[in-house]
């Protein structure tokens, strides 16, 4: 068994001034604007994953009909049990199984497809299967297209993830808590908006911190479409340097000082904001 | 690539296709079991009173956990090769990656499985006279493991999706075999719309039967 790697740090210092010595490019600034698209793609994922998830595990908890007020509509009898006539000229049709259901296909289908496959499907086949404007526009005249497809693409899939989380959230509120909401005159998005979301979200802090980890560590798949973020980055300072494990090595480092930094941040934020008298595992 | 969606060339590449599944069950499989090996070792050192073994082993599994998988697949596969003195080829330098990634994954689920075990168990084992190998061998692991079958399963599910991402070093799984064709014959659309449905299918029936088993062991 041997190791024989001459270790040589002064390879990711070495600025352009150092031409010479045979650096061709400041290879530490490559790190940290790698680190910084790494950053970006996550972050602007994660507000799509949030907002988008949330959503959906709000629509996978629904379970009473929702009524949709349609004017102008002559019912037809088959479909009698989701649809009720108001009387003056318009109906309400019950689209709370579609809502419920369509929630359930997208988290079935997103978290059952790879995700370097699916960010293969945005990049690559998105744009031919839309019309011929529609795709020459994702693939050319979107500003930054890898970027924002590698976004989408992270923050569609983590939304499957961020709503299971906050379906789980939810359903682990005892009844009580809905019925005396609604026993106190709520409407129903008062009752999401006043009562479960706020405890349901308090709750679901650690899966929510691992989901944004997870966001931030598949960020690394956007180097296959070509966006240069850290782990991309560094593959490009071993192809031109040939120092691999310097790289890597700084990479590595970053990687797990930021979810260090994440975890620690967010343990203080579970403790701020436990509300008082309610079990909450993992605050101390 | 102009024409509608051609299903001839899907068909024609179905032995090629068939090989790569071939590699990323053979990842799959080979992670799964050195997982689980590994995994259950290092939950057993987790739980050790012997505190430095401990440690050890939670900065293993931390350190691990907060690492890309292909940052991971970058490291074996450069470094293997490296430490052993000489080319090893890429699979295995990937399977050993994956074996030690999901090691630490294994760990938690292994972890949560012994803690599951009641402590009547293990003092009833120790009453019996065993020694603490014979008491995890015939007594807590047997239990452990059945308890965790679901989420072992799961998490065997999220290993197989993950096998794709050797595509970052070209080893020649079921991804990469249809990224060839595509590219060649220039059929992206047809050749990742139907990678897509089949890991979609074989993931939805490995989802259904454990939601079968979990029924199955729930009811028991």
């Amino acid at each position: 068994m041997e190791f024989s790697y001459n270790w040589d740090w002064s390879v990711l210092l070495c600025t352009v001034e150092d031409v010479e010595i045979g650096c061709i490019a400041p290879y530490f600034y490559w790190i940290v604007e790698g680190f910084g698209w790494t950053i970006a793609v996550a972050s602007a994922a994660w507000v799509i994953a949030f907002s988008w998830g949330s959503f959906i595990g709000i629509l996978r908890t629904l379970e009473a009909p929702i009524w949709l007020v349609v004017p102008f509509l002559k019912p037809s009898m088959k479909y009698k049990s989701s649809v009720i006539e108001t009387g003056n000229g318009a109906v309400m049709i019950n689209i709370g199984w579609f809502l419920h259901g369509f929630a359930t296909v997208y988290v079935t289908i997103f978290r059952n497809i790879p995700l370097l496959v699916q960010m293969f499907l945005w990049y690559f086949v998105l744009p031919e299967v839309v019309s011929k404007e529609a795709g020459m526009w994702l693939k050319r005249e979107m500003p930054l297209p890898e970027y924002w497809t590698a976004v989408a693409c992270l923050g569609l899939y983590t939304a499957s993830r961020v709503g299971e989380a906050v379906r789980a959230g939810i359903n682990s509120i005892t009844q009580g808590q809905h019925y005396a909401a609604m026993a106190i005159g709520l409407t129903r998005v008062q009752v999401y908006r006043c009562v479960l979301l706020p405890v349901a979200y308090r709750i679901i802090i650690p899966p929510l911190t691992s989901d944004f980890l997870g966001i931030f560590k598949n960020s690394s798949l956007a180097l296959t479409i070509g966006v240069l973020e850290l782990t991309a980055m560094t593959r490009q300072i071993d192809e031109y340097s040939y120092q691999t494990f310097e790289a890597f090595t700084a990479a590595t480092v970053l990687y797990i000082l930021v979810t260090a930094i994440v975890m620690f941040a967010m343990r203080i934020v579970e403790g701020r904001v436990a509300i008082p008298g309610m079990i909450s595992l993992g605050a101390k | 690539m102009e024409g509608s969606f051609d299903f001839a060339i899907i068909l024609k590449s179905v032995p090629y296709l068939a090989e790569g599944m071939v590699l990323t069950f053979q990842l799959t499989f080979l992670g799964i079991a050195g997982g689980i090996f590994f995994g259950t070792l290092l939950a057993l050192c987790r739980l050790s009173p012997f505190a430095p073994l401990s440690f050890v082993a939670g900065s293993y599994v931390n350190f691990f956990r907060s690492m890309p998988l292909i940052l991971v697949i970058f490291w074996f596969y450069f470094l293997v090769p490296f430490i052993v003195g000489h080319p090893v080829g890429g699979f295995w330098s990937v399977t050993l990656a994956f074996i030690m990634f999901e090691a630490a994954y294994y760990c938690e689920i292994m972890r949560a499985g012994i803690q599951s075990v009641t402590l009547g168990q293990v003092y009833a084992g120790q009453a019996l006279g065993l020694t603490y190998r014979q008491n995890m061998q015939y007594i807590v692991l047997p239990q452990a493991f059945r308890n965790m079958i679901p989420i072992l399963l799961t998490q065997a599910i999220v290993l197989f999706q993950d096998t794709s991402l050797v595509y970052v070093v070209g080893l020649g799984d079921f991804l990469v075999h249809a990224d060839i064709v595509a590219n060649r014959d220039n059929r992206l659309m047809e050749m990742f719309t139907t990678v897509a449905i089949v890991y979609f299918i074989i993931c939805l029936l490995g989802t259904f039967y454990i939601r079968r088993l979990q029924r199955k062991l729930a009811n028991a």
